[in-house]
């Protein structure tokens, strides 16, 4: 089962780690996750997809989801350190031009 | 018939009779039923040798000293392969150079299951071929030698292909001897012996099987059950394709109706796992349900495999593909509300790539798919299919279920109704273990691979095979059971000379007159069919080494059963030491031989303080005697210090590598030393 990291920095940023696998079962986990951040007032959200593994369409959907929630409160969700392989899949769907990957967690809210 | 088969057939109707009348005798009227607990044990015992004599009158039965073969036709492709996993380059290339100078037009391959730089450089340097293991057996089962092997038929296409270990070196006249048996177009294997070089007269390891590798391999034949022995056999390629073609297709209906039959409690599980509103989910696990119902009734109809396997895995991308487009979908409709959010809806490069056909294949494919999240179900799905996705190659023509991979192919050829030849001429002189560690190693390892072949595959069950096949393999098993009716042997004496009980009712006249003349017509029938070849270490070591026969049994059956890992409880790996003899290698036989002197010296005891009447324990005196002169051979072996060659023969190589895993001293087979030598 896919473990969720969930901190918030000192500057507000909420930063979530999705461990292993980002699929079907554990999209689900992701998107409550997402929405319970921006529901407590962390609008200003990355996920560090530098521990997953894999992203299939539902995971997809749960990042775009997210990213949704958090812009419809005035904030944003960036995605960091995605792998070669999860970055792939992003690509394919040309989600990358929308969820455009920040190289590292502390500054991907820098620009 | 000739004189000697007629001598020979008389010695085992006797043998048979008299062995039957005895053990009947002690069944029915001579069990001391007081002392049950090692009245029964012996009776059994003795019942167990019973039926190993009788194993072995029936394979002596038909004992064939085959007539030369006919020259072999020009024209003939063989391949020879050299198998080696860690073994020392000077041994395998001195194999190597001697393959390459078989006579018959050939080519020779070394299998280098260590892909090893050097030895391909050493090889090739001489221009003999190298091969290793394919890309395909990347993170897959590798089934050591028979893998191996496996990996070299996909690569090479001779017709024929002789198999050599390592350090087994042929004669150049080795194919020329042996392919003319292949005239008979159902000939699939022709065995030649195992004979070592490095072994001095007097055997101390029992590394030469004169029994095993002439009379035994003769008798098996003559029921066209000559076994494959791993080394020094010539294999028909098209025989080995169709085993390996046919056993794709048993393991894949296997497969695949193992699958849908657990189907059901897979998905009922998995279902359980899932959320209770997670629609989605419990939606595409039930058409999956209905998929797997549809394919029973498929193939409870006739239907071919390969079709419902297609139509299910069909459907199943189905599923897949609309869980994709659903997620989609609502990937779509978010970014459409962030668009609008921010006002970017306008630009075409922006919007997301439109649901097509393309990227919608490529996300629901087998890889990506959604489904993979329930890995149970996934690995269900992937089951319901033909391309055998567990293992490195579709096609396995040796066997994979036992270290010794060769009796359970040969036992499969013979079931596909091919003929086994046994040829009896040594044609390669090999290497055998020079210390007592490594031969019990590999002597474990032998007994190991048989269980499991006992286990995973009794012959006496096996479609295809003869009656007489039958009995001729599972002789070889019954063979390694000996080691239980060891322990019995030696407590039988130790329980009497200490205790005084008696197993039997009475030593009386009767039991003499029963069992006396069976054990000399036994004895008789193996003077009779040895013609001269030494039988006695073959006798000793089929008891002395018992704690070894136990252990094979165990640990196999631990293998089978509960998917133990055969070395479970073996002998620690200590390293050889040179300075004193292997004592910490052979305790239990150091134990039974103390208890059998001291069982003795109270014997002797009890009878001067008139405890004990004379007869009986005279009887058991002889008979701890016997058991103490068959565990001798346990102190040679540890005393024993390697091979000193005699002068004149000096080109014989160091082998003494400690290495027991390599295959060289355990994935080998043969020398089924205690065969018919109890």
């Amino acid at each position: 089962m896919t473990e969720f990291g969930v901190e918030t920095r000192a500057d507000g940023v909420g930063v979530v780690t999705p461990e292993g696998r980002l699929n079907m079962v554990s999209a689900r986990r992701l998107r409550e996750v997402l929405v319970g951040l921006v529901e407590r007032g962390t609008s200003r959200i990355v996920v560090d997809l530098g521990e997953t593994t894999f992203v299939d369409s539902s995971g997809l959907g749960a990042l775009i989801g997210g990213l949704k929630t958090a812009r419809q409160a005035g904030g944003d969700l960036r995605v960091a350190r995605v792998s070669p392989a999860v970055l792939s899949v992003f690509e394919l769907t040309n989600l990358d031009r929308i969820l455009r990957p920040r190289p590292s967690v502390d500054g991907a809210f820098d620009d | 018939m000739n004189l000697r088969l007629l001598v020979v057939r008389v010695i085992v109707v006797l043998t048979a009779l008299l062995g039957v009348n005895y053990v009947a005798w002690r069944w029915l009227v001579s069990v001391n039923w007081d002392a049950w607990w090692i009245a029964v044990p012996l009776v059994v015992a003795e019942t167990y040798s019973l039926v190993d004599s009788l194993l072995f009158g029936l394979t002596m039965w038909r004992l064939r000293d085959r007539d030369t073969p006919p020259p072999p036709e020009p024209g003939l492709t063989v391949d020879v392969f050299i198998a080696t996993y860690n073994e020392p380059i000077d041994l395998v290339m001195r194999t190597a150079r001697a393959a390459q100078a078989i006579t018959y037009p050939h080519r020779t391959y070394v299998l280098d299951d260590g892909n090893r730089p050097e030895m391909r450089r050493a090889a090739e340097a001489e221009g003999i071929e190298w091969l290793t293991r394919s890309a395909d057996w990347a993170g897959m089962p590798r089934h050591a030698k028979a893998g191996n092997l496996n990996n070299a038929l996909l690569a090479t296409e001779g017709e024929f292909f002789l198999i050599l270990d390592a350090d087994q070196v042929p004669l150049p006249d080795i194919l020329d001897k042996t392919l003319g048996y292949f005239a008979d177009e159902k000939m699939a294997m022709v065995q030649t012996p195992q004979w070592f070089e490095n072994v001095p007269d007097h055997d101390p390891l029992g590394s030469q099987a004169p029994l095993f590798y002439g009379p035994i391999q003769q008798g098996k034949d003559g029921w066209n059950a000559a076994f494959f022995c791993g080394s020094n056999a010539v294999i028909r390629r098209e025989a080995m394709m169709q085993l390996g073609v046919s056993r794709y297709v048993g393991e894949v209906e296997l497969g695949v109706h193992r699958a849908l039959r657990t189907a059901r409690a897979v998905l009922r599980q998995a279902r359980r796992s899932v959320a209770r509103d997670d629609v989605v989910v419990r939606e595409a696990l039930d058409s999956i349900a209905r998929e797997v119902t549809e394919a029973r009734r498929a193939i409870s109809g006739g239907a071919a495999l390969y079709d419902v396997t297609y139509r299910f895995q069909q459907r199943v991308a189905d599923v897949r593909r609309q869980l994709v487009a659903a997620d989609l979908q609502t990937l779509q409709s978010d970014l459409a509300a962030i668009a609008e959010l921010e006002g970017i809806g306008a630009d075409p490069d922006l919007v997301f790539a439109d649901v097509d056909e393309g990227v919608l294949q490529q996300l629901a494919h087998r890889d990506w798919s959604p489904l993979g999240a329930v890995e149970t179900v996934q690995a269900l799905v992937e089951a319901v299919d033909v391309d055998r996705s567990g293992e490195a190659q579709a096609i396995m023509p040796l066997a994979t279920i036992s270290v010794t991979e060769d009796m359970a192919t040969c036992m499969r050829l013979h079931g596909l109704g091919w003929r086994s030849a046994y040829h009896d001429e040594v044609l390669a002189h090999g290497l055998a273990p020079e210390d007592l560690q490594t031969m019990l190693t590999q002597r474990l390892r032998w007994a190991q691979g048989t269980m499991q072949v006992m286990f995973r595959e009794n012959p006496l069950v096996q479609r295809g095979l003869t009656i007489a096949q039958r009995l001729m393999y599972f002789a070889t098993m019954w063979s390694y059971l000996a080691g239980f009716a060891a322990l019995v042997y030696i407590a039988a004496p130790v329980v009497y000379l200490t205790l005084g009980i008696l197993p039997v009712s009475a030593l009386s006249t009767e039991f003499f007159i029963r069992l006396v003349p069976f054990l000399v017509v036994n004895q008789l029938l193996f003077w009779v069919v040895a013609d001269g070849r030494p039988t006695w270490r073959g006798q000793q070591y089929s008891l002395a080494l018992f704690p070894v026969w136990i252990a094979s049994v165990t640990t196999a059956f631990g293998n089978v059963f509960r998917g133990r890992s055969l070395d479970f409880a073996v002998t620690p790996k200590t390293r050889r030491e040179p300075q004193g003899p292997a004592w910490h290698l052979v305790r239990p036989q150091l134990w039974a031989m103390a208890l059998l002197v001291v069982a003795a010296v109270a014997g002797v005891v009890r009878v001067a303080t008139g405890q004990a009447n004379v007869p009986g324990t005279a009887f058991n005196l002889v008979w701890v005697a016997f058991d103490l002169l068959i565990f001798s051979v346990i102190i040679q072996a540890a005393r024993y210090r390697g091979f000193a060659p005699v002068a004149g023969v000096d080109d014989v190589p160091e082998v003494a590598d400690d290495d027991h895993t390599s295959p060289r001293t355990t994935d080998r087979t043969t020398d089924r030393t205690t065969e018919g030598a109890s």
